[in-house]
C-alpha cells in the first residue's frame, strides 16, 4: 500500500479502536490516539516533496463513478504538516490538560476522528470526497465542542455549530453539483475551465455557492456565530480545530478550487468572474472588521482569541478574494501555529487559573507564570506582526499587498485590512496587559502556578513556529505556499505597506497600552461590540425562534386542518359512515379494518375475472 | 426454489405462532434464519435456484412467479434485516405475545412476497396481506387514539391501494391481459402516451398514498406514532417501500412517456414531502411523532430520484440511487423506532420537553441513537448519505448549464435545503433526549438491555457497511 493511504486510514483505526474497544481505559486511548498522530506526522515529513496521486472507486454509477483518492503535492503537503504538526503538539498538550477528565478515552477518540477527517479535506483529490470529509469535520468538531455535553451550553453550542455549518454546506453542494454541470468532472486534476466556455452568470454563481460552503466552516459573516460559541469545547480543541486548521479548511478549499479550474498558463482572474471575487473578498473583508471589533470588547480570554481567529479567517478569505490564494494559504500556515500557541497558552492559564476564563479576573500572570507568559508573548508579537522578526509580518504583508491595485494604489479593503491590523495590536495589547500585568486580581489567579513540561514543551516548539515560520528556507522545507518573490523590495508599494503595517502596530500598541495598563475593570463599554453587534440575538430570538418557530408553527397548523382535517377528513367521513354502517351490523371495528381490506382483495379476483373474460 | 423457501418461513413460521407454538422464540429463530436465507441470495443472486414458478389460476392467466434480480435482492435484504431487528427488539405486552409475533412476520412474509413477486396480481395481493396485520397491530396495541388512527390509516391505505389496482388493471389490460411483468414489458411499448399517461397518474397516486407522498401523507406520522415498535419498524422500513419499488418496477420502465408527464406535478409534490412536511417536523413535540414525520419527509428524496428519471429516462444514475436511499432509509427509520422505543420503555416518555441528559444514564443508548440520527439526516460513512449524494447526482446529470436549471434541477436544489431541516428537528431532539443536565424521567433510566443493543448493532453495521462502500449494493444492481 502507498504510504499517503495511511494518513487516512492510522487515525481511522485509532479512533475505531477507542470508540468500540478502549472506552474504560483512559490511558491507552490516550496513548493509541498520540501514537497514531505522532506517525502521521512522521509519515507527512517523509513524504515531503514526493508528488503523488492514488484513487479508489468508492461507488460505480452507470459510466461515472465516485472515488476516494489522494492528491499529495505540494498544497496538500503544506496543509498536512500544519495538521499532523499541531495536531501532534495538541495531542501531546491534551495528555496532561485531560489528565483528570472523566471522559478522557472518549476525548482522544474524538480526536482521533478529527484527525481522520480533517486528514481528508486535505488530501482529497475529488470534490465529493472532499463533501464527505467536511461533513465528518463537523461531527467532529460537534463532539469535541459538545465533548462537556451535560452542560446546557457545550451542548448548545455544539448544535449551533453543526447547525450553522449544515447551512453553508447547502450552499457547498449546489455549488459542487454546479461545478459537476459545467466540468463533467468532480477530479480536481481535471477541472480546468477554458476562459471565455462558461457564461460568466453561472460560473460566477457556482463559484459563490463553493464559497457558500467556506462561509460555514471559515465562519465567515453572516455564518460566523458558532464559532465564539464553540469556545466550550476544552481548549486543546479550540486550539487544534478552531484555530489553527478545522476553520481554515474553507480556505484551503478555495485555494484547491481555484487552482483546480484555472487550466494552466492561465491567471486565476482569467477564470473566476470578477463579481463573485469581489463579493468574496469584501465577505472576507468585512469578516475581519467587525470581528476585531468584538474582539475589542470581550473579557473571556477565548473568546477574544475566537474573534481574533475570526479577524484573522477574514484576511485569509479576502486574500482568495482578491485572486491570491497564495498569500490566504501562506497566512493560514503561519497563523496555525501562533494562534494555536495562543490558544494553548490560554489553556494554561485557565487551568492555573482554575477554569476562570475572564481576563479581569487574572492580571499579575507574568510573575506567577513566567514561560508561559513569555510563549504568550511570542505568540502575540507574531499576531500583531512584529516586523521582521514573526511570521505572522511576512505572511499579513502579503495580503496587504493583495489588497492595493496592481499600481500600488489604496482600495477600500487595504484600508480595512490596514485598520483591522491596527485593531489587532490594540486588542492583543489589552489582552496581555490586563492577563499578564498588574497585581492579581482573584484568588484563583492568585494560586496560579507554572505548569509542568508535557504542557510547556508543546508551547515553546509552537513559539518557536511563531518565529520562525515566515521564513524562506522553513516555508520552502515544509511545502507552505509562499507567494513572495525573490526580491521583495522591487515590489510595486512595498514602502506603503511597509509603513502600514508598522504605524497600525505602533499605534494599536500603543492606544492598548495607554488605555489599559494598571486598570482594573473594563473603562469602556461599548454594547455594539461587546454584544456582537447583536447579531446572534437577531438569529436567535428572530430567525430561529420567530421566523423559523412561527413558520413551522403554521405549515404544521395547515398540514392538521387544511390536509389533514378538511381534504382528507371529507374522504374518512364519508368512509367512516361506511364503516359505521358495519361496526353496527358486525360490533367492533376489527371487523371494519379487515372489511376494507378484503373489499380490496375480493375486487382484485372480480375484476381479473371479469377482465379475463 | 430458495425464494419459495424464503417466502415461507415467515408465514410459516407466523401460522405456527397462531396455532401455539412459543411465539418469541419461533419469531426470532425463523428471522435469523431469512436473514441467513437473504444474505445467501445478496452472494448468488444472479443463481436459477432463487426463480419458481406454480401455476395458480391458469385460466386467469395467474402464475406465482417468484424471482429475483438486483433491485429485489435489495428490498428483501432490507426485509429481513428489519425483520430481525423487529423481532429481537419487540418486547410483546403480556397476553398478546401471538399477534405480536405473528404479524411482525405477516408483513415481513407480505413484504418478501411482494418484492419477488413477478406478476402483477400477487405483487399486489402480498401488499394487501401484509397490511391487514399492521391495521390489527395499530388498533389492538397501539398508543394514544389507537382505533380513530386505525382507522384513518385503513381508509387512506384502502383507497390508495383501490386506485393502485384500477391502474395496475388498466395497464394489464392495455398491454394484452397478462398479469406477468415480463408480457407487459414485452407489450409496454405499445401503449399509447394518452393511455400512459392516465395509468401514470393512477400509479403515481395509488402508490404515492402507500409511500405518503404530499399530500396523500396524513395516515403516515400518527400511525408510526401509536403503531408497536416492530410494527412501526417494518412498516416505515420495509412495507412503505413497496410503493416506491413499484413505481421503479413498474411504472418508470413501462410508462416512460406517462411518467415524463407528469415530471413537474411529481417535483412538486416531493417538495411538498422534504419542504412542507420538513417543517412539519421541526414542530414536533414528541420522539415518536417526529420521527414518523422525518420518515415521511424522506420520501421526498426517493421520489426526486424517480422524479430525474421520469423527466430524462436515460439517467443511469437515478435506480441506483433511490434503491440504496431506499434501503438505507428503511434500515435507519427502523432503528431510531426501536430505540425510541427503548427511550420510552426505560424513562417513561417521548414528549423531547421532559427528556434531558440520557447520555449520562445510557451512553451505549446514546451513541447507538446517535448513529442512527446521524444517518438518517445523511452524515458520510452511513448508507443514507450514500443514498442521498446519489440522488442529488441524479438531479444534476442532465444539467446543461448554458440552458439553465431545468424542473428537476430546481427540485434538487430546494431538496438539498431539506438537509439542513432534517440536522435542525434530528440535532435538537438529540441535544434535548440526550445532553444537557438530567431531569425527573431521566435521573433513573438504565442502560438499554442487550437485547435492545444486538438488533441495533445490525442494522448499524448495515448501516456503516453501505455507507463505506455502497458499491456492494451497487454491484447488485448492475
Amino acid at each position: 500500500m502507498e504510504l499517503p493511504w495511511l494518513l487516512l486510514l492510522i487515525p481511522l483505526a485509532s479512533a475505531t479502536i477507542i470508540h468500540l474497544g478502549l472506552k474504560r481505559n483512559a490511558m491507552v486511548s490516550a496513548m493509541v490516539s498520540t501514537a497514531a498522530v505522532g506517525i502521521t506526522l512522521a509519515i507527512t515529513l517523509i513524504m515531503q516533496g514526493k508528488d503523488q496521486a492514488l484513487s479508489y472507486e468508492w461507488a460505480s454509477l452507470g459510466d461515472s463513478s465516485i472515488n476516494i483518492g489522494i492528491l499529495w503535492d505540494k498544497l496538500s503537503q503544506g496543509m498536512m504538516i500544519v495538521v499532523a504538526g499541531i495536531g501532534t503538539l495538541v495531542h501531546v498538550f491534551s495528555l496532561a490538560y485531560m489528565k483528570d477528565d472523566e471522559a478522557k478515552a472518549r476525548y482522544f477518540g474524538c480526536l482521533s476522528l478529527f484527525m481522520f477527517s480533517m486528514t481528508g479535506i486535505v488530501l482529497a483529490d475529488n470534490f465529493l470526497m472532499m463533501f464527505m470529509f467536511w461533513e465528518l469535520v463537523g461531527l467532529s468538531s460537534f463532539l469535541l465542542i459538545g465533548h462537556w455535553y451535560h452542560k446546557d451550553s457545550a451542548a448548545d453550542a455544539a448544535k449551533k455549530a453543526f447547525l450553522t455549518n449544515r447551512v453553508g454546506d447547502f450552499g457547498f453542494m449546489i455549488g459542487i453539483l454546479m461545478i459537476w454541470g459545467i466540468t463533467g468532472t468532480f477530479a480536481f486534476s481535471e477541472m480546468s475551465i477554458t476562459p471565455g466556455t462558461v457564461t460568466v452568470g453561472v460560473l460566477g454563481a457556482a463559484v459563490l455557492c463553493v464559497f457558500a460552503g467556506a462561509m460555514g466552516k471559515s465562519a465567515q459573516l453572516p455564518l460566523h456565530v458558532w464559532l465564539p460559541d464553540a469556545m466550550e469545547g476544552p481548549t486543546p480543541v479550540s486550539a487544534l480545530i478552531h484555530a489553527a486548521t478545522m476553520v481554515a479548511a474553507g480556505v484551503f478549499m478555495m485555494t484547491r478550487f481555484f487552482f483546480s479550474i484555472t487550466p494552466e498558463g492561465a491567471a486565476i482572474a482569467d477564470v473566476i468572474p470578477a463579481f463573485s471575487a469581489t463579493t468574496i473578498a469584501y465577505i472576507g473583508g468585512i469578516t475581519s472588521l467587525v470581528a476585531a471589533l468584538m474582539a475589542t470588547q470581550q473579557s473571556d480570554i477565548k473568546k477574544i482569541l475566537a474573534y481574533s481567529t475570526l479577524s484573522q479567517l477574514g484576511y485569509m478569505v479576502m486574500a482568495v478574494g482578491l485572486l491570491n490564494p497564495e498569500a490566504g494559504m501562506f497566512h493560514l500556515f503561519t497563523h496555525a501555529w501562533f494562534k494555536a500557541l495562543l490558544f494553548l497558552g490560554s489553556a494554561c492559564i485557565i487551568y492555573a487559573c482554575h477554569h476562570e476564563q475572564n481576563i479581569w479576573k487574572m492580571g499579575g500572570l507574568l510573575k506567577k507564570m513566567p514561560l508561559t507568559s513569555g510563549t504568550f508573548f511570542a505568540g502575540t508579537a507574531a499576531l500583531i506582526a512584529v516586523p521582521f522578526l514573526t511570521a505572522g509580518f511576512y505572511s499579513k504583508e502579503e495580503i496587504l499587498y493583495s489588497a492595493l491595485t496592481p499600481e500600488g494604489g489604496i482600495t477600500p479593503l487595504f484600508c480595512i485590512a490596514g485598520f483591522v491590523a491596527l485593531l489587532t495590536a490594540f486588542y492583543m495589547t489589552r489582552a496581555c496587559v490586563v492577563t499578564f500585568f498588574g497585581k492579581t486580581r482573584s484568588d484563583n489567579a492568585d494560586h496560579a502556578k507554572e505548569v509542568g513540561p508535557l504542557m510547556f514543551v508543546p508551547l515553546l516548539l509552537l513559539a518557536v513556529m511563531a518565529v520562525i515560520a515566515g521564513f524562506k528556507p522553513i516555508v520552502e522545507a515544509f511545502s507552505a505556499m509562499d507567494p513572495r518573490p525573490e526580491d521583495m523590495s522591487s515590489r510595486v508599494g512595498h514602502t506603503l505597506v511597509l509603513i502600514t503595517s508598522i504605524g497600525s502596530l505602533i499605534a494599536g500598541v500603543a492606544l492598548g497600552y495607554v488605555l489599559y495598563n494598571g486598570k482594573d475593570k473594563e473603562p469602556f463599554n461599548i454594547g455594539l461590540f461587546r454584544e456582537r453587534f447583536y447579531i446572534d440575538k437577531i438569529y436567535d430570538n428572530i430567525l430561529v425562534d420567530k421566523i423559523q418557530g412561527i413558520f413551522a408553527n403554521l405549515i404544521h397548523f395547515l398540514d392538521e386542518f387544511l390536509i389533514g382535517g378538511l381534504i382528507v377528513g371529507g374522504i374518512s367521513r364519508t368512509a367512516g359512515g361506511v364503516g359505521n354502517l358495519f361496526r353496527r351490523i358486525q360490533s367492533g371495528n376489527l371487523q371494519g379494518y379487515s372489511f376494507v381490506l378484503g373489499l380490496g382483495v375480493l375486487l382484485v379476483i372480480y375484476v381479473t375475472v371479469f377482465l379475463s373474460k | 426454489m430458495g425464494s419459495l423457501v424464503l417466502l415461507l418461513i415467515p408465514i410459516i413460521a407466523a401460522i405456527a405462532i397462531i396455532v401455539g407454538s412459543p411465539a418469541r422464540l419461533t419469531a426470532v429463530i425463523s428471522a435469523a434464519a431469512s436473514l441467513v436465507i437473504g444474505l445467501y441470495m445478496a452472494f448468488t443472486h444472479t443463481c436459477d435456484c432463487w426463480n419458481f414458478t406454480a401455476s395458480m389460476l391458469p385460466a386467469l392467466g395467474i402464475h406465482l412467479t417468484l424471482g429475483v434480480d438486483g433491485m429485489s435482492t435489495i428490498m428483501v435484504l432490507l426485509s429481513v434485516i428489519v425483520l430481525f431487528a423487529a423481532v429481537f427488539t419487540g418486547k410483546s405486552p403480556e397476553g398478546h405475545e401471538k399477534l405480536y409475533y405473528s404479524s411482525s412476520l405477516f408483513i415481513a412474509g407480505g413484504a418478501i412476497g411482494a418484492f419477488l413477486s413477478q406478476d402483477v396480481f400477487f405483487f399486489y395481493a402480498f401488499h394487501e396481506l401484509a397490511l391487514i396485520p399492521t391495521f390489527l397491530m395499530i388498533g389492538m396495541l397501539g398508543r394514544g387514539d389507537r382505533k380513530a388512527i386505525a382507522w384513518r390509516v385503513t381508509i387512506f391505505l384502502a383507497v390508495g391501494s383501490m386506485i393502485l389496482l384500477a391502474g395496475l388493471l388498466w395497464l394489464v389490460s392495455a398491454t394484452g391481459g397478462s398479469f406477468a411483468f415480463s408480457d407487459i414489458a414485452a407489450n409496454a411499448a405499445s401503449i399509447a402516451p394518452a393511455t400512459q399517461k392516465g395509468i401514470a397518474a393512477l400509479l403515481i397516486v395509488g402508490f404515492g398514498t402507500l409511500i405518503s407522498l404530499f399530500p396523500f401523507h396524513s395516515w403516515a406520522a400518527p400511525a408510526y406514532a401509536s403503531a408497536p415498535a416492530p410494527t412501526a419498524m417494518l412498516h416505515a422500513g420495509v412495507l412503505k417501500k413497496f410503493g416506491l419499488y413499484g413505481l421503479l418496477r413498474v411504472a418508470v420502465p413501462f410508462l416512460p412517456e406517462g411518467m415524463a408527464a407528469w415530471t413537474d406535478i411529481l417535483v412538486i409534490l416531493l417538495l411538498g414531502n422534504i419542504l412542507w412536511v420538513g417543517y412539519v417536523t421541526v414542530n414536533q413535540k414528541r420522539l415518536d411523532l417526529m420521527l414518523g414525520n422525518s420518515s415521511v419527509m424522506h420520501m421526498g428524496y426517493i421520489f426526486l430520484a424517480i422524479a430525474a428519471i421520469s423527466a430524462v429516462p436515460g439517467n443511469d444514475i437515478a435506480v441506483p440511487a433511490a434503491v440504496v436511499l431506499m434501503f438505507a432509509h428503511g434500515i435507519s427509520i427502523a432503528m431510531l423506532f426501536g430505540l425510541a422505543d427503548t427511550i420510552e420503555r426505560k424513562t417513561g416518555t417521548l414528549e423531547i420537553s421532559e427528556l434531558g441528559g440520557l447520555a449520562k444514564k445510557a451512553p451505549a443508548l446514546a451513541f447507538l441513537f446517535g448513529l442512527a440520527a446521524m444517518a438518517s439526516i445523511g452524515l458520510p460513512g452511513l448508507a443514507n448519505f450514500s443514498g442521498e449524494v446519489m440522488v442529488f447526482l441524479a438531479g444534476f446529470r442532465d444539467y446543461v448549464p448554458a440552458e439553465g436549471f431545468g424542473i428537476v434541477q430546481i427540485g434538487t436544489i430546494l431538496a438539498l435545503w431539506g438537509v439542513v431541516i432534517s440536522a435542525v428537528y434530528m440535532l435538537r431532539a438529540f441535544r434535548k433526549t440526550f445532553q444537557g443536565p438530567l431531569v425527573p424521567a431521566t435521573e433513573d433510566a438504565t442502560e438499554a438491555h442487550f437485547c435492545v443493543r444486538i438488533p441495533a448493532i445490525v442494522l448499524a453495521v448495515a448501516l456503516i457497511a453501505v455507507g463505506l462502500c455502497p458499491n456492494l449494493l451497487l454491484n447488485l444492481l448492475k
